[in-house]
């Protein structure tokens, strides 16, 4: 018994790790983009660096102070955004639904041995569910109204294990300001190509037959605009899909009870429909893909890279491999 | 110079004392924390039971002993003295207790009650509690006392007043056959 616990302790610690430096990581990311961006912006549009004269970089400045605010406040205000993004309302032990699924989170707040995280139901009847906040200390587990009504008592204490396993190796604060940043590069390289087509700016015309150099950093600039977005979606969805799998484990080890998450897996998938009031850029903070069964079903190296989780068989299969239930990735869902 | 080497040596060990005994502190603290979650939960059961009872007591005029058995096991649970004595007091009221919930699954009118199906709801949660708040206490408890028995703070942990804190087991072999009950309440 004691050998595979503090096996799991030493990893939790180190995963902590990895993830705080991965949100420094993501954060300064952001700010380098930004500054990039706002650079490109001074040269081209406003022509900030012509003739040797110094100009103020007005944009740059304005850039990186803006994304170091915006970077702070994510971390402060993240989960609330998120939260608020799919209309959540806060569970009311008042309702019998919500009194069970509110004991069931006390109870896998208990096994992990963490604070009771807050809980919201989302009115929605597709069945999912994700965690979010800034800390064990401020966080928060959200599920659809389709979830409580699908599962029964045992699969819904799988899934809320595996959301409170996300709380308990810190992946929320990571995978929220991730989101947030999803979101905002999508918006900013949005307005920036837009403001590119109507030509506003003096420089962009011009610069074609002054040097190659310019053309070369104009492409190149382009290039980063189209890409921003791409780049950073696939990044969320590289980020989340191999927590998924040690999120899974970790709730098996919390309930003790893998083959319930399993079978809870199964009705989502069999289940799943386009979750219509979880947005795209917080897909990878759900329990599965919010966008359905098509990519839930996929396997192989690209799809596995354009997917925010992993293919439900294998997450399947591997709790049923913790109970020495041998499947073929698909058991009976009774 | 030897002087010098040995109080060296002396401050070195001085500091690896410190650093054990601080980690110690952390982790004994945990497992305090742990075992007064398992209290909290214990005494939320024992705050139910009589409402639960007075609930059922009407309609199971055949099963008198099944509930009397668990009002003397929660009397005896509230009395207990010690940690090993109420861990075995607590052992026999949750065998009691998943009794009594097995039988009311008999009780077709009794199951469909609103009032009766919210007690169960609540005991439910509050036997999983415990057993989640029991299993978290092992689990740190087996940290801490490996960290104990390991070389070398197994030389001096009793001399700095660290012992080992008790695991939950049940002791009576009765006792591990408790009837397995479906108690999802949710179709």
């Amino acid at each position: 018994m004691a050998e595979p616990i503090l096996q799991q302790s030493r990893n939790i610690i180190e995963q902590q790790a990895y993830n705080r430096r991965m949100t420094w990581f993501v954060m300064s990311a952001v700010v380098l983009l930004f500054a990039f961006l706002g650079l490109g912006f001074d040269y081209f549009y406003l022509g900030v660096f012509d003739d040797g004269l110094f100009s103020f970089p007005i944009v740059t400045i304005c850039a990186i102070v803006f994304s170091i605010i915006f970077a702070y406040s994510t971390l402060q205000q993240g989960a609330s955004v998120v939260l608020q993004s799919t209309k959540a309302i806060p569970a009311d032990r008042q309702n019998t639904d919500h009194q069970q699924l509110l004991n069931v989170v006390k109870e896998m707040s208990l096994a992990s041995g963490l604070p009771m995280p807050k809980v919201y139901i989302i009115p929605d009847n597709d069945p999912n569910a994700f965690a979010t906040g800034k800390d064990p200390q401020h966080s928060y587990v959200a599920v659809t109204q389709g979830l409580l009504s699908m599962l029964n008592r045992e699969e819904l204490q799988g899934v809320v294990a595996h959301e409170m396993s996300h709380i308990r190796y810190h992946d929320i604060r990571l995978m929220t300001i991730v989101a947030a940043f999803v979101g905002a590069i999508v918006l900013l390289s949005d307005v920036a190509l837009r403001g590119m087509r109507y030509g506003f700016g003096g420089k962009v015309g011009k610069s074609k037959n002054k040097n190659s150099l310019g053309l070369v950093v104009l492409i190149l600039w382009v290039i980063t605009l189209i890409l921003a977005p791409i780049i950073t979606r696939l990044m969320a969805m590289m980020i989340s899909r191999k927590r998924e799998y040690l999120a899974d484990a970790s709730a098996a080890e919390l309930t003790r009870n893998p083959v319930a998450l399993a079978k809870a897996l199964q009705k989502l998938e069999n289940a799943s429909e386009p979750t219509a009031s979880i947005k795209r850029g917080i897909a990878h903070l759900c329990v599965v893909d919010p966008i359905g069964k098509a990519v839930n079903e996929k396997e192989g190296f690209w799809a596995e890279l354009f997917s925010t989780h992993p293919p439900m068989k294998k997450r399947i299969m591997l709790l049923n491999a913790m109970a020495y239930i041998k499947s073929n990735g698909i058991k009976n869902a009774t | 110079m030897l002087f010098y080497i040995i109080a060296a040596i002396i401050i070195l060990l001085f500091f690896v004392v410190i650093g054990i005994y601080n980690s110690l502190i952390s982790v004994r603290n945990q497992v305090r924390n742990a075992w007064r979650q398992i209290d909290v939960q214990l005494k939320r059961r024992h705050d139910l039971i009589p409402n639960l009872v007075n609930a059922v007591k009407g309609q199971m005029e055949f099963e008198k002993s099944t509930l009397e058995s668990v009002v003397q096991a929660r009397a005896a649970a509230i009395n207990a003295k010690g940690i090993s004595d109420s861990i075995a007091k607590e052992e026999m009221l949750s065998s009691a207790l998943s009794k009594l919930l097995a039988v009311v699954e008999n009780y077709p009118n009794l199951k469909s009650n609103e009032q009766v199906k919210q007690l169960m709801e609540e005991l439910t949660t509050t036997e999983n509690q415990i057993t989640f708040a029991r299993q978290f206490y092992n689990d740190i408890t087996t940290t801490y006392n490996t960290k104990l028995e390991k070389f070398p703070t197994n030389l001096f942990a009793s001399a700095l007043g660290f012992e080992l804190s008790p695991l939950f087991q049940i002791e009576n072999a009765a006792e591990r056959e408790v009837p397995k009950v479906d108690l999802s309440i949710k179709k």
